[in-house]
This record gives C-alpha cells, structure tokens and sequence, in this order.
C-alpha cells in the first residue's frame, strides 16, 4: 500500500518543461534585462532546477512524510530533548497575518501590538528564571550560552579581570557547552562526577582567578537536582566566577525552583522543549537568555522597553556586545512560547512540571526493575537506564534495545549520552502522555530485554529501511544528488 | 490543564507504584533553601477562545503588508509563497518530529535535507551545501570561522563596506573581543573598486568577506575580487540573494570558496525577522570543515538507497571542545519550506521571478528619480532594491508621510551610514504592482509638494 515513488529524488521525477508556479505577467517596460545590468553579472542560464508539477510536488513530500515518526503520530521519550505535544492552537495564533507578515524595519508605531508582545514574554522568563535581565536574540539553546558567555567576556574586561579564561563543566554536560566556551575565546576544562553529582574536590581543586565561568545543567543530564547547588554557587562566586545554568532541563522546575534563586548569574531557555515550539524536524529552536543585574548592560541590543504606553526598541547601550543575529530575534519560536505559557498560567505551568516529575518517576520506578539505573532510585523529569547489564549477558547493546523499540511504533530514547553512563538509554516521557503509553512503552521495553540477541542484532525490522550503512556514508560522503 | 493527562486517581496509582505519597516528595531532592515557594507571577491561565481573542487584539496593534504596501527589504522581503509550501510544511510529520537522529524512522526529513542539500548546490553552483544554520548573518560568522580554520590565519579579514550593516555588526561581535582585525573596504559609490579592495589584502587576510548583490542592491564584482583573494591565499566568501540566482551569476561561476545567504525568501515569511534560513555552501574541499548538520546516501542492509546525517565527528555532540562550531540545530523546517519552494519554482519559475524584480525595481527607480526632491544616490546596476536620495535631506519626515499615506516607502539608511543620512533603501520585489509602484510614486511626490507648500 505504500506509494515506493515517494523514494524517488525530484531530480529523478523532474520532466523538461513541466512546471508548477507561473509568475504574473510583467505590467512594467519589458526592458531587457542585459540593459540593466552588465553583462558580466549575468546567467547565461537559469539553475537546472528540477522541473516539476504542483500535484507530483505535494505528493512526494505527502508521502515523504509518512515515513516519519512525530509527536503527533508517536511516543517519542527522546531524553533531554523535551518531546512534549506542540499545542495547534500556538500554530494558528502564531500564523496570524499580525504576527507573522511583519517585516523586521517597519516603523514602530505599526510594531505595538507585537513590540507588547515582545516585552510581555521578556517579563514572564524574567519571573520564571529568577534573573532580571533579558535578551530574546539567540536562535538556540546553544547560540544563546555562546551569547551569554560572550558577555560574561565582556563583564569581566569592564572589571579589569580578562585574564579570566577558563570555562568549567561536568563531564556529564551537554557537547555544546565546551563547544560555546571554545567559540568564546575561553579554554574549556571538565570537572569530574560522581554518583551524578559534582565532585566537589575536583571543582576545588579547578577553581582559581583564572576562572570565569562554571557551567551547570540543573536538573543535570541525568535527571537529577544537583543538591550541591549552594555549595557550588557559593566556591565558584567566592573564587570570583559566575554560574552559568543550561536551561535545557527547565521542564522539571517551572514554577518550583529559579535558576537566579540558586545561585544561577545567567541561564538559557530552549523554548523548543520547556515551551513546546515544534522542533520542526530539528529546527528551528530560540536560545533566549537570562541574566544578573551586572551582566544585563552587556546583553546584545535590541532589548524591547516600554515608554508610557508605547513599545520601542532600545539601542542605546553602549555596553551591549552587539548582535549575535540578523534582526530581533527567532520571533516565531518565541510567539508559541508566549502562547503556551499564557494557557498555563502560573499554577498551570507548575502542573506541567509536576506531573513530567510525576511521569518519569512512574517510568522510573517500573523501567529499574529489569533494566539498571544506575544514579538513584528516583528522577527529576528524566533518567537514565543502561543496557551495560544485557550487553554483558548476551550482547544486547543499548542502539539495539533503540531499533527494536522503532519496530514496536516507539521512538528511541536518547542513546550513549550522557557519556558518565555506559549503554546509556536516557528517557524523558514528559507530562503530555497518559499512563497508559507509559504502561505500554514499559510492557514493550521489558519484552525486547527478553527477545533473542539474534533479532535484536538485526531490528528494526519494519521500518521503512533496515540499518544504514553510516560508516560508508562518511567514508565517501554523497552529500548531494548528481543533477543532470 | 491544558494539554495534562493525569486525573487524581492515576496520580494516586502512579504514586503508588513509585512508593511516594505525594507529588511533593518526588521534589525533596531540591533543597527547601532552593525552592521558590511561592506562585510565579504571571498572569493567570487563559483557555483557547480566551488566548485566540488576546492574540487578536494584539495583532490588530501591528499593521503589515496587509494594511500597508511594503517597499522594505535590507535582508528580509515581502516574496510571493505559494500555497502548497505551506499545506506539505504544516503536516504534523513534519514540523513535530526531531533531529534524525533515528535514520530508520526520519527518512522523510532525511530525504528531504539531501534534497534540499541538492537544490541548494543547483541554485548557487556550489558542491556542497549543509543542512542549514541559524540565519543569513550568523552563517555569515560561521564562514569566517570555517575560512579562519581551513587557511590558519586568525588574524585579519576584509570585509566589504557594502556588506548588511548587521552583518558587520554581527561579525564584530563574534570575533572583536577575540582581537581578529575586521578591516573594511570603501565602498564610496555603493560598490568596492577592487584595486581598492586589493591594496587591503596581504598574506595574513583569511577571507574577503563580499555581499552581492550587496546591502544596497548592487552586483559586486565577485570574480575580480576572488582572483584577489586567491593570489593571497585567502578564501572569498560570498552572501547572495538567493532570488536574485534565476537570472544572476551564481556564486559558484564567480570563483566564491564559501557562499551563505539568508534563505527565508524562498517561501517562509516575515516574521518580524525570524526564524530564517541561514544558508552555507562550500567548494568540495572545505566539506570537513563546515559547521552544522549535514545528510548523506548511502544503503541500509539490504541494499536500500537511503540517507542519514553523516560527518558527525565535526559536531558538538562528539567532539565537544574540539568541534567545528557549537551550533547544534539547524533551521530543518525552513530548510524544507526553502526545498518545496525551489521544486514548485523550477528553472522557469526562478528566472522569472528574478525578471520581474528587476525589471519593476528599475521602473520604481526611475520613476522616483523624475522627481525633483529626489535622486538615485549611486549610478550602479542594482537587482532589485537601490538606495535613493532625498535632495532635501529630510528622510523622516518623507518615510511617515509615506506610512501615514499607507506605503512602507523604504528603510532609512543613516543609522548605519551617517555619510547617507539623507538616503533611503527602497525594494520591490515581484509581488509589487504597477498600480502599487505608482501610487508610492504619486505619495512622495504630494510629499514634495507638500514641503514646498510649507516652505
């Protein structure tokens, strides 16, 4: 039943002479072109684009993707990255022509309504994190710690201390943490774990006038509250450091704990996960950051003020870093953010924590009993399971627990990450599924753990393709279809 | 709640299961010192009907193509998109699923960034293409860093005086505090004199960093200044307009090492400046080091043709510090839009659409500059947006009576170049008509009279 055309490239499909879209005709002079611009500026030829209909066109992307699996299709506990449902509602507001045919150099008297929108959103992450000032610039989770570092950079060389330049992190962060400092001009060091918790001596010992930053996930990457928190925050402030939190794992916390409360000086949202913007595939995110009264200063311009009773743009900031982007800011993403924390409200956004807590831990409490979690016997809003025991006992590997799980209609948890935990399998159900696909997701979990290797090794078995060949993939890439 | 499933008889069965007695003590990890113990002070919850009219209203606060002729561009544009763009990105299969990271059940988005990957090499000539950064100006830091990289030089780069001012400022902000000099090239007549650009460039120079068609809309002379930076062992890097490429020379014919752009013209919009579409392509040599995620063929186990994201040990998530860039999304949603756009578009459709800016922008300009009060500021080609100048040096006043009179008329330029505080940038693109471009036309000239009444 499935339409096998669909796998065809549009190159393969394309026909000369077919086409889809036909442009008005021209009701200015028809001048030709070679009159306005010189010769050497011009194509000789338009790009050997494929040439196709609209039909074949929405047929072929229709088909395309069935072969997806999404959160409005499947059960997707995909750790650290926040898979909850994306609200349509927060589609259709988002989509209106008020919002989304806005051009970024309109006057601002004709910007109000979204300018207030702006600054609404700049207050409520502001009460949410516990740090009063804001920036909505950053496109990521990641452009928004590179962001905040760089103003941390700027920080210290207003204070006469840019010999500081070292950026410390768990060996259990996220990759983009080292990654952000070294783009930075920071030197990145990692500090030990233990039991998932900071290994307090190794800070210690890292800590010195040469530090700059210490960044921490809290909730950390494997779901735990770092109880240190206190001692933490205090050993790096009195080393002269500031306590950079990575906001990936928000979901756990809204309404329940602020990262400026708990010694946090900055912080970045990924409104993507904590604030259900769709992932679109893997893009696109926002990375709005937080921060302390002294780094606000250095925050990148614009920041949306409120004069009377009219919204303007604030350029005039002399400390600012600058622009990290083109414009405002990934105003779309941050338009559903809005959106969904306005549906909530404040009891409601701590509803939604409550009860991803609530989900984990009921996972939690029935995914240990046949499958080791190595850090604790309860979670935040995910944990971290390994598969190290059935890869000893008949060389089950964690990637293959993760295909076999496809077979069943699941989408895989996060695999071998965090790298603290060998045959990681780090699963994050969040509060937007019932008992009842957790039941399930544990009943099927627990039934691959008893399959045979043999059909393990080889699953998935029913998805549209079996294992690729990734290894030939980056031996010799094939990035790009030969068009003819 | 919202979107919450748990009624308080599963909670009580799921607490149960867990061993605890209430939701509070799952929270006892958190130390009572740490917590907020209050309610967060956000306005309270609205139900759909409620949040529909409260959007509403704040869209009714804004006015946009809608209720005003748009003539504004610098880096975003008012294009047409077509309708299908629209019903393929809004499938929920789509826009609700992750990173690929599971080849086995993302071949749909797999398939479609190796498509747009394909397109995208097609449309600028280039070899290769990722799957996509954050925006046209960020992708443009990305290419300093990658050019910095590939021919170890950290410190010096010259950048085009025509390039986005934000551009520039964005460029400034990524690598001023890292002591990278950021030499500019004059652009006194809204194009580089490559002699000039030439007299800058010496063997420390990693890249020479050209917008074309430029901020100001005209075609550089990319050819010329990539022989430059050849000679000196540098790289050229290029933002285009992808619009512009259906009847432009393409990045790729013009000797271009890394050419990025802003992509959400083809077929994303406005949205008040984002989410964009950052575009990056290089020759075949650099491929290793490009940031971002990139989709590669290859087979599955039974021989299947089938495509995953490949060269991965670049990427943050493996190489950490060593990595070629933080970056960790892409823009895949965009990037699919940008995809759908280009096959509904096609070879015809491109050329077109790059015919009909061209040829309305020019007839816009001409008919602005038959008025007295104003006058093109620069005499060079342009694609589809120019820079006009107002003789009588009152640039505010001829943009809100033009807005008042219900035309976005053009961006005024002297915040970013003093030297053309008297000037506006003004664009058309194909979606302008010729009743349109005339009543802008017949606006600023009551504008004219206007003052002349006054004075």
């Amino acid at each position: 039943m499935r339409n096998t055309r669909s796998t065809q490239l549009l190159t393969e499909l394309s026909q000369p002479g077919r086409r889809a879209v036909v442009l008005p005709k021209c009701d200015v002079p028809e001048t030709p072109l070679s009159e306005l611009l010189p010769a050497d500026a011009l194509a000789d030829n338009p790009p050997a684009l494929p040439e196709l209909a609209e039909p074949e066109v929405v047929r072929h992307y229709t088909n395309l993707s069935t072969l997806n699996m999404s959160v409005d299709t499947h059960y997707y506990p995909l750790g650290s990255c926040t898979m909850k449902y994306n609200p349509k509602r927060n589609e259709r507001l988002a989509s209106l022509p008020g919002i989304v045919d806005l051009h970024p150099y309109q006057p601002e008297d004709s910007l109000q309504g979204m300018l207030q929108l702006l600054f609404e959103l700049q207050d409520f992450l502001t009460e949410i994190s516990g740090l009063p000032a804001v920036s909505l610039q950053p496109a990521a989770g990641a452009h928004g710690e590179w962001t905040a570092l760089m103003a941390a950079a700027a920080y210290f060389r207003s204070i006469g201390q840019e010999s500081r330049k070292l950026v410390l992190s768990p060996d259990s962060s996220h990759g983009t943490n080292p990654a952000s400092a070294q783009m930075a001009g920071f030197t990145a060091v990692t500090v030990r774990t233990v039991d998932g918790a900071v290994d307090m001596d190794d800070l210690r010992s890292k800590l010195n006038d040469q530090v700059a930053v210490f960044m921490i996930t809290n909730p950390s990457t494997l779901g735990l509250f770092e109880t240190q928190m206190a001692e933490i925050a205090d050993a790096v402030h009195a080393a002269g450091g500031l306590i950079y939190l990575d906001g990936a794992n928000m979901n756990a916390v809204l309404g329940i704990s602020r990262p400026g409360d708990i010694g946090a000086d900055m912080m970045h949202y990924n409104p993507h996960k904590t604030f259900s913007g769709p992932h679109g595939g893997g893009g696109p995110g926002a990375g709005p950051i937080c921060v302390a009264e002294k780094l606000g200063p250095f925050l990148p311009s614009p920041i949306v003020v409120k004069a009377g009773d009219k919204y303007r743009l604030d350029y005039d900031r002399p400390n600012s870093i600058g622009r990290v982007r083109t414009f405002f800011g990934n105003v779309g993403v941050l338009v559903r953010a809005y959106c969904y924390i306005l549906s909530y409200g404040p009891d409601g956004l701590k509803a939604v924590s409550e009860n991803a807590v609530l989900n984990a831990n009921y996972l939690l409490s029935k995914v240990k009993h046949f499958m080791p979690v190595p850090h604790g016997t309860r979670c935040m809003h995910e944990f971290v399971a390994s598969a190290a025991k059935l890869k000893q006992e008949k060389g089950v590997t964690a990637m293959d627990v993760a295909k076999r799980l496809l077979d069943y209609g699941y989408h895989a948890p996060t695999v071998y990450f965090p790298l603290t935990v060998p045959e990681a399998m780090m699963i994050e159900p969040t509060e937007t599924e019932s008992k009842e696909m957790l039941d399930a997701f544990v009943e099927t979990l627990f039934r691959i753990t008893e399959e045979s290797a043999d059909l393990l090794h080889e699953a998935p078995h029913t998805t549209p393709i079996s294992r690729p060949n990734e290894v030939a993939a980056a031996r010799q890439p094939c990035l790009r279809a030969v068009c003819n | 709640m919202a979107y919450l499933f748990n009624t308080p008889q599963e909670q009580q069965e799921m607490l149960a299961s867990i061993g605890a007695a209430s939701i509070e003590e799952l929270f006892e990890q958190i130390p009572p010192s740490l917590r907020l113990g209050r309610p967060l002070d956000l306005p309270p919850a609205m139900g759909e009907l409620e949040l529909t009219q409260h959007l509403s209203s704040l869209a009714a606060k804004s006015q946009g193509p809608g209720d005003k002729v748009c003539f504004l561009g610098g880096g975003s544009y008012d294009h047409f998109i077509p309708a299908a763009v629209d019903a393929i990105a809004s499938r929920g299969e789509f826009y609700t699923s992750y990173t690929p990271y599971q080849p086995e059940v993302s071949q749909g988005n797999l398939q479609a960034m190796f498509e747009y990957q394909t397109l995208i090499c097609e449309l600028t000539g280039m070899d290769v293409s990722n799957a996509s950064l954050y925006d046209g100006g960020s992708a443009l830091a990305e290419a300093v860093i990658m050019s910095m990289n590939t021919v170890r030089r950290h410190e010096k780069i010259v950048v085009l005086g025509s390039i986005h001012p934000e551009y520039r400022q964005i460029l400034e902000t990524y690598f001023g505090p890292l002591g990278l000099e950021i030499v500019v090239a004059p652009t006194t007549n809204g194009t580089a004199d490559p002699a000039e650009v030439e007299a800058l460039v010496d063997d420390q120079t990693a890249c020479v960093v050209v917008q074309s068609p430029n901020f100001f809309g005209s075609p550089e002379q990319v050819q010329a200044l990539a022989d430059i930076a050849h000679a000196k062992g540098a790289l050229l890097v290029q933002s285009f307009d992808p619009l512009s490429l259906g009847v432009l020379k393409r990045p790729g014919d013009l000797g271009a090492d890394i050419a990025v752009a802003e992509g959400h013209a083809l077929g994303s919009p406005m949205q008040y400046g984002g989410p964009y579409l950052g575009i990056m392509t290089c020759r075949e040599q650099f491929v290793r080091r490009m940031p971002g995620r990139i989709c590669g063929e290859t087979t599955d186990r039974r021989g299947k043709r089938c495509w995953v994201l490949t060269l991965q040990t670049r990427e943050q998530h493996i190489r950490r510090e060593k990595a070629t860039s933080n970056i960790c999304t892409n823009q895949g949603l965009f990037a699919l839009r940008a995809s759908i756009y280009l096959a509904l578009m096609g070879p015809q459709g491109m050329k077109e659409v790059g015919e009909l800016c061209a040829r309305k922008s020019h007839y816009a300009a001409q008919q602005i500059a038959s008025h007295e009060r104003f006058e093109l500021a620069f005499d060079t080609p342009f694609f589809k947006e120019f820079v006009v100048r107002d003789t009588q040096n009152d640039v505010a006043t001829v943009l809100a009576e033009a807005s008042e009179a219900g035309f976005f008329a053009g961006v005024a330029l002297g915040t970013w170049f003093p030297e053309l505080a008297d000037c506006f940038l003004v664009t058309v693109t194909e979606k302008r008509t010729r009743v349109e471009i005339d009543g802008l036309v017949k606006t600023l000239a009551l504008t004219t009279n206007r003052t002349t009444i006054h004075a």
